[in-house]
């Protein structure tokens, strides 16, 4: 195959095109620029704009010897990335970049720019599986290393996506692994360090970046029953859990501490109770795609056992979940497919525009964005 | 097959001998002994070899590193001994198509010697307008420090009426830099009949060795030095001079002066056949730079309007990275024509400023002739590049919005 490696400048992505090379495949190694402006030397755990990755990236391919590009997709990554994390927040959701990132650009634009080059697949470092039934369907699974695995950050990804994907860590038992892999090799990236914070946010303060660029507007914090205890500077400032920094003067009445249950940036309000309604029973899903063929309860909108996860390296939470078409005015035909979940045991820590990702198993079945989380022992409908 | 000789040129068989029976021997040209002595004739042969090929007087020749040095100590030098006899002396006239040598040092006198630059405006060939200069000296002579034009452009070959312009800014009293690396062995270039003051020279751009330039200074010009030390070269550039470099550099200055009229005769020709083959073949594509319109035409005393060996084109509707790959991968060795050393490909500088929109100066694609070339090259060329061009048109601008649907398409938020 022709396979087009994704460098980043990191060990992971330098091990799988390596593996993708003595896999017989024809690789080439690109590094996509997704900044205008980079910054010479890497700084922190940011991980993968700045010259000295791309350099790395540049000398990997050279000891593996394959050819090396630099493709500029800083104007995609601006518009599908950069500024939909903003917009998301400033809609009072709170997005992955990282996933939109696998989404849009480097199986979106980088995948199609690769297969109208003549490539017939991408190939990235990301830890998760991808496994190719007998009739060529692709199904997205757990990599073997659970710590590592990546599964959930792809879990946007399509059928016609994954049909292009290669994932040459899949099998690797550890991170350490990889690391002796590289150091085997001759890679000199074998000790750099990982990456983890946003990209694009230099100094990894994401509230104080987002401040920058999202105008806060004065607002009430109000009760879970509506009732108005106290102002804000700014809705978009806050996120569901935060305890912090709400300033309300007076305790509750039952004297325990309150909690952002919820942020409605279109009233400018932002909704706190007790720290148990941020247990969440419920969630809706939007936005939804399967990774792979969709599981036949999809189409038939019957019940179906899965796990759940909502963030990259959080907990699955084993749930019901079920497809519902619900009535919309923004949606296309008036009619909104909704993933609805209904877990077993609470979940903490979620917020519209985060990501659930569904399993069952290792496999992965897809994901929505999540549009509302709820406790099932508080009806949201009573703040209005 | 390498069509890239604007980056870098194969090393002559002459300079890899002067460089090689160089290299085995050693002896510090400044040194008075035996082998300083025998290292002194052999830089100050070259030295009268390469003021022969450049029209100077030998002891206007300082050996720089290469051309990039040569023109920072040129543009430093000249603004700050102007700046030093004149504080009014602030502003650099500056062409927007500089190579980055010269216009990143212009930027950072700005930034930090608190000189004002003035871009001079350049037509869609990328032609300096004379009388954009005229009129900035006639209003600014006695504020201004120097002017700074390349002779040849290296993206798109563009060659500028450097003894015009030189006699211009000489009627106000104002020095000119030229930087001629691109020019120089490709051109009649001619330091003296130019009249320039201050002329940058590159050693491996002309089939010598990488590593090596110099700085052709007039003897009545005064610079003040970048690198200080040990007082080599006029007191201008200090450091050790490079005996094998400066010897193969200049094996491949009179080789290149030599054979001067007809290889660029022949270059020139194969250009010719190379852009009448790409316009055949992709009637879409645009040469950019200046057209000659018949073989050999000058206007200019000999000078020709385009380097002989350039041929710079805008491929409509691709990414000039994505031409760039295929025609590797069919073998073709040719570049953007900008420098991404930074590892992010930008819209050329140089295309921008001819009025190109960003867009336009995306699909840019150069090939550049020299003497290994053959029309055998040419033909090649022109077999892969319709197949190549149509594979990245399809590739589209890496700015599109992608077919792809996935989860996220067709929302808004």
């Amino acid at each position: 195959m022709k396979v087009l490696a994704a460098m980043s400048g990191g060990v992971d992505s330098a091990v799988a095109a390596a593996r993708a090379v003595e896999a017989g495949h024809d690789v080439v190694g690109v590094h996509l620029a997704l900044s205008r402006m980079p910054g010479t030397l890497r700084t922190g755990s940011r991980g993968c704009c700045t010259i000295e990755d791309s350099r790395d990236a540049w000398r990997a391919c050279d000891i593996l010897g394959i050819p090396y590009y630099v493709w500029d997709f800083s104007e995609r990554f601006k518009e599908d990335v950069v500024d939909d994390f903003i917009a998301e927040y400033a809609a009072g959701r709170t997005p992955n970049p990282c996933m939109r990132c696998n989404e849009r650009i480097k199986f979106a634009a980088l995948l199609e720019k690769a297969l109208a080059l003549g490539f017939d697949a991408v190939c990235t470092g990301h830890y998760a599986k991808v496994i190719t039934d007998a009739d060529g369907n692709p199904e997205l699974h757990r990599a073997a290393d659970w710590a590592k695995d990546q599964s959930y950050v792809l879990g946007v990804l399509t059928h016609e996506q994954l049909k292009h994907s290669m994932f040459p860590l899949a099998e690797t038992p550890s991170k350490a692994e990889v690391r002796a892999e590289a150091e085997r090799r001759g890679l000199s990236v074998a000790n750099k360090p990982d990456s983890h914070d946003i990209c694009f946010i230099p100094d990894g303060d994401t509230r104080g970046w987002l401040e920058e660029r999202i105008d806060l507007t004065e607002g009430d914090i109000v009760d879970s029953s509506g009732e108005k205890i106290g102002t804000h500077p700014g809705a978009n400032a806050f996120t569901v859990g935060q305890r912090k920094g709400l300033k309300l003067g007076r305790p509750a009445d039952d004297g325990k501490p309150r909690f952002v249950l919820e942020i409605r940036p279109k009233e400018n309000k932002v909704v706190v109770g007790p720290e148990k309604l941020l247990n969440i029973d419920q969630m809706r899903g939007i936005k939804i795609s399967w990774a792979g063929l969709p599981i036949p309860e999809i189409a038939a909108r019957t019940q179906f056992d899965c796990m759940v996860q909502v963030r990259a390296h959080g907990d699955p939470v084993a749930a019901r979940g079920w497809m519902e078409d619900v009535a919309s005015e923004e949606a296309e035909g008036g009619i909104r497919e909704e993933l609805v979940v209904r877990l077993n045991e609470p979940m903490r820590g979620v917020a519209p525009g985060q990501s659930m990702v569904v399993y069952q198993g290792t496999r992965v079945l897809g994901q929505a964005t999540i549009d509302s989380a709820r406790s099932l022992e508080w009806d949201p409908a009573a703040v209005s | 097959m390498y069509l890239d000789h604007a980056a870098t040129t194969p090393l002559s068989a002459s300079a890899l001998a002067a460089l090689t029976s160089e290299l085995s021997r050693s002896g510090n040209p400044s040194s008075l002994h035996g082998s300083g002595r025998r290292a002194r004739m052999v830089v100050e042969d070259s030295r009268e070899a390469l003021a022969a090929a450049a029209g100077c007087h030998p002891s206007e020749i300082i050996f720089t590193s290469g051309g990039t040095e040569a023109d920072n100590l040129a543009v430093k030098g000249l603004y700050w001994s102007r700046r030093d006899a004149d504080p009014r002396r602030t502003r650099i006239l500056c062409s927007p198509i500089e190579h980055h040598a010269v216009l990143d040092t212009v930027q950072w006198l700005e930034k930090h010697e608190g000189a004002t630059v003035v871009w001079l405006p350049v037509d869609h060939e990328g032609v300096v307008s004379e009388e954009a200069i005229r009129a900035e000296l006639a209003a600014h002579a006695d504020s201004t420090a120097l002017l700074t034009v390349m002779w040849a452009n290296n993206e798109v070959g563009t060659v500028q009426d450097i003894p015009a312009i030189t006699a211009l800014a000489h009627e106000y009293g104002v020095p000119v830099h030229t930087d001629a690396v691109q020019a120089f062995g490709s051109l009649p270039v001619n330091f003296r009949a130019a009249g320039v003051d201050t002329m940058a020279i590159s050693g491996h751009k002309i089939g010598g060795p990488v590593g090596v330039g110099a700085l052709v200074v007039g003897r009545a010009v005064k610079l003040t030095p970048v690198m200080h030390g040990g007082g080599q070269e006029r007191d201008i550039r200090s450091g050790t001079l490079d005996t094998p470099g400066i010897a193969a550099f200049a094996a491949a200055a009179r080789e290149a002066t030599e054979n001067l009229p007809a290889e660029s005769a022949r270059l020139r020709q194969l250009r010719d056949t190379l852009i009448a083959g790409v316009e055949r073949e992709i009637p879409d594509a645009v040469l950019r730079g200046a057209r000659e319109e018949q073989s050999g035409d000058t206007d200019r005393q000999g000078m020709p309007r385009r380097l002989p060996g350039n041929a710079h084109f805008t491929f409509p509707g691709c990414e000039g990275d994505s031409l760039l790959f295929l025609l590797d991968l069919a073998g073709v060795e040719s570049s953007t024509g900008s420098a991404c050393t930074a590892g992010v490909p930008r819209p050329s500088h140089v295309l921008l400023a001819m009025g190109l929109s960003e867009t336009e100066a995306r699909g840019a694609q150069r090939f550049s002739l020299g003497h290994t070339t053959t029309s055998a090259d040419v033909d090649t060329l022109l077999n892969a590049l319709p197949g190549a061009y149509e594979r990245a048109k399809k590739a589209g601008m890496a700015s599109h919005v992608s077919s792809i649907q996935t989860a996220g398409t067709g929302f808004t938020s």
